[in-house]
């Protein structure tokens, strides 16, 4: 793979949900790498675009390539296997599960297994979970602790180290900041600059425009279900996205 | 050592066993030791599984996020099933294997209708709670038939097999199966799904996990259990009377209640189900050993039910706001 081939190719999305056009012909070429800001109002196409990468939802017409292949996402198990993680705001764990529990629902290290179903290697979950809540620079209080009990930042950080314990290549982040202390928000901010560091394309989605120039080094903005922006931070201002909005 | 008190509080069987504890001392000193004699004990054994599984099967379903109203049809109608087809000139295996397929199907339908119809679990196994039933009586062509006792195992099903004769074979079934079912649920990767599924769907189902699938997979092993249970009845009594079960799945759905399930999903364990079964059992008998007017059974188990989860809420809340080391 060159360095020029896009990770994340999205060639002409369209989807309809019963009789509205959320999707209008997208088409985003995300670098390997690259910290994308994805901004727009409720209603502009942001979550459509993301639940269609993730799996949730299947585009009506266009395709997604995936580091230059073309690729079909049924499921969110597709979506994962190509290495997009995505962290939603509300719906990436179980509160009333421990943090080891987790990690790994869905992906659980076995010690033997028939036919996919097995014994749980609890032991490895549980160090597992230190070692990669430790990498992003977390530090909780035993692996055991229901996530329920953590702070919304903490579970944004849980989240995002599943994420890098699983290797994926590209991290979606829906609205990670919302409803987060300024304490806990500049900790989230952190977690994504970390990211970069590692090599991890990430697609940042969030109202916040201080947020998204704080961490990214590329702004989308959508607006009525098309891409109405799309420049690197550096040529562009908040002032000036927020005049397309 | 507050790191284990913590731990043990936040128990969702806590408190029931610690009203179980209770209520055996009382009854104990109240019917003047007759509680816990030996003969007793051998009566409440002999039952217990029956009431037990059909328990162990709800609450697996409760904390999967579904409800089954069901199961106290299907324990009449799978023991129906086995001996109209064993008057139909089947051995007792096969019949035994028809009627728990029969149970399996029925648990399937419960699933598959509520998820093909986006319906609450509650309605579609009420649904089926009335059509099992009839079905039951139907088949058994108005007049229950006779069970020939000689075709039938009897060792490995009801004969007192326990130290002393202490309980019957079913009861070991009840333990076996229990202890297979809290293992699937707390060490493997299906029971993993199982809660994650019931506590918390959209993430189940974002996370990849086919909710679908495990839901209807629950559903059947519910159904399936409670089918046995009711083998395990017909054959006690040696006859498959069409009335069986009648109420059993409220008394089930108190029991995993009273044991820590919760009923939104996610919440609860097997071994919780259990115990809320046994104190069910417990005051049933206790009351009749220590003479109260025995009508007054279905109020102590409505007011324990209420008292249960009141109490549980209670000592998590506690459980969680102990601080046992501090945050960094």
């Amino acid at each position: 793979m060159t360095p020029e081939t896009p990770i994340i190719s999205v060639r002409n999305l369209h989807k309809w949900y019963s009789g509205v056009h959320a999707l209008k012909g997208v088409s985003l070429d995300v670098m390997p790498g690259q910290a994308l800001g994805l901004v727009g109002d409720n209603g502009a196409g942001k979550s459509t675009l993301i639940n269609i990468l993730s799996g949730l939802h299947r585009q009506d017409e266009g395709e997604i390539l995936v580091e230059g292949k073309a690729t079909d996402i049924r499921n969110p198990k597709d979506s994962m296997r190509l290495g997009i993680e995505t962290i939603y705001q509300y719906n990436s764990m179980v509160p009333i599960m421990s943090i080891s529990r987790n990690m790994f629902i869905g992906r659980e290290p076995l010690k033997w297994a028939i036919g996919g179903f097995g014994l749980l290697d609890e032991q490895k979950m549980r160090t597992e979970s230190v070692t990669a809540i430790a990498n992003v620079d977390l530090h909780l209080r035993s692996p055991d602790a229901l996530v329920g009990e953590l702070s919304g930042g903490q579970r944004q950080g849980v989240a995002i180290a599943r994420a890098m314990h699983f290797k994926s290549k590209v991290m979606i982040l829906d609205e990670p900041t919302n409803h987060l202390s300024v304490k806990e928000t500049a900790k989230v901010i952190g977690f994504v600059q970390g990211l970069k560091a590692q090599g991890v394309t990430s697609i940042f989605i969030s109202h916040n425009m201080q947020h998204v120039f704080a961490c990214c080094d590329r702004v989308v903005a959508m607006a009525l279900g098309k891409v109405v922006l799309d420049k690197p931070i550096g040529e562009t201002s908040i002032d000036e996205v927020h005049m397309v909005l | 050592m507050r790191r284990m008190l913590k731990l043990s509080l936040q128990k969702p069987e806590m408190a029931a066993s610690l009203l179980l504890l209770l209520l055996v001392v009382f009854f104990q000193i109240r019917s003047d030791l007759v509680f816990l004699s030996y003969d007793n004990m051998r009566g409440m054994l002999g039952y217990l599984p029956e009431v037990g599984l059909v328990a162990v099967g709800v609450t697996l379903l409760m904390i999967c996020g579904e409800f089954d109203l069901s199961v106290g049809s299907v324990f009449a109608l799978m023991p129906m099933v086995m001996a109209v087809t064993m008057l139909g000139g089947w051995g007792f295996w096969p019949a035994t294997g028809f009627g728990l397929l029969t149970c399996a199907l029925v648990g399937f339908l419960n699933g598959w209708i509520t998820i093909k119809f986006a319906i609450p679990s509650f309605i579609t196994t009420l649904g089926m709670l009335f059509m099992a039933r009839s079905i039951t009586v139907v088949i058994s062509g108005g007049f229950p038939p006779r069970l020939n006792m000689a075709e039938i195992p009897e060792h490995l099903f009801i004969s007192y097999v326990g130290p002393g004769d202490l309980f019957r074979a079913s009861f070991l079934w009840f333990v076996a199966i229990s202890i297979l079912v809290s293992l699937l649920l707390a060490k493997t990767n299906f029971g993993n799904w199982v809660r994650a599924t019931g506590g918390y769907l959209p993430a189940a189902e974002a996370l990849g996990i086919p909710a679908n699938k495990v839901k209807i997979a629950c559903f059947m092993i519910c159904s399936v259990l409670a089918g046995l249970a009711g083998l395990f009845q017909v054959l006690r009594l040696g006859s498959p009377l069409p009335s069986i079960g009648e109420g059993l799945e409220l008394q089930a759905v108190a029991a995993a209640v009273i044991g820590g399930t919760a009923l939104a999903g996610g919440i609860g364990s097997i071994i919780g189900g259990i115990i809320g079964a046994v104190l069910i059992r417990v005051i049933d008998n206790g009351m009749v050993m220590s003479q109260v007017d025995s009508n007054w059974f279905k109020f102590a188990v409505g007011a324990l039910t209420i008292l249960a989860v009141v109490g549980n809420s209670w000592l998590r809340k506690r459980g969680r706001a102990m601080k046992v080391e501090v945050e960094k």
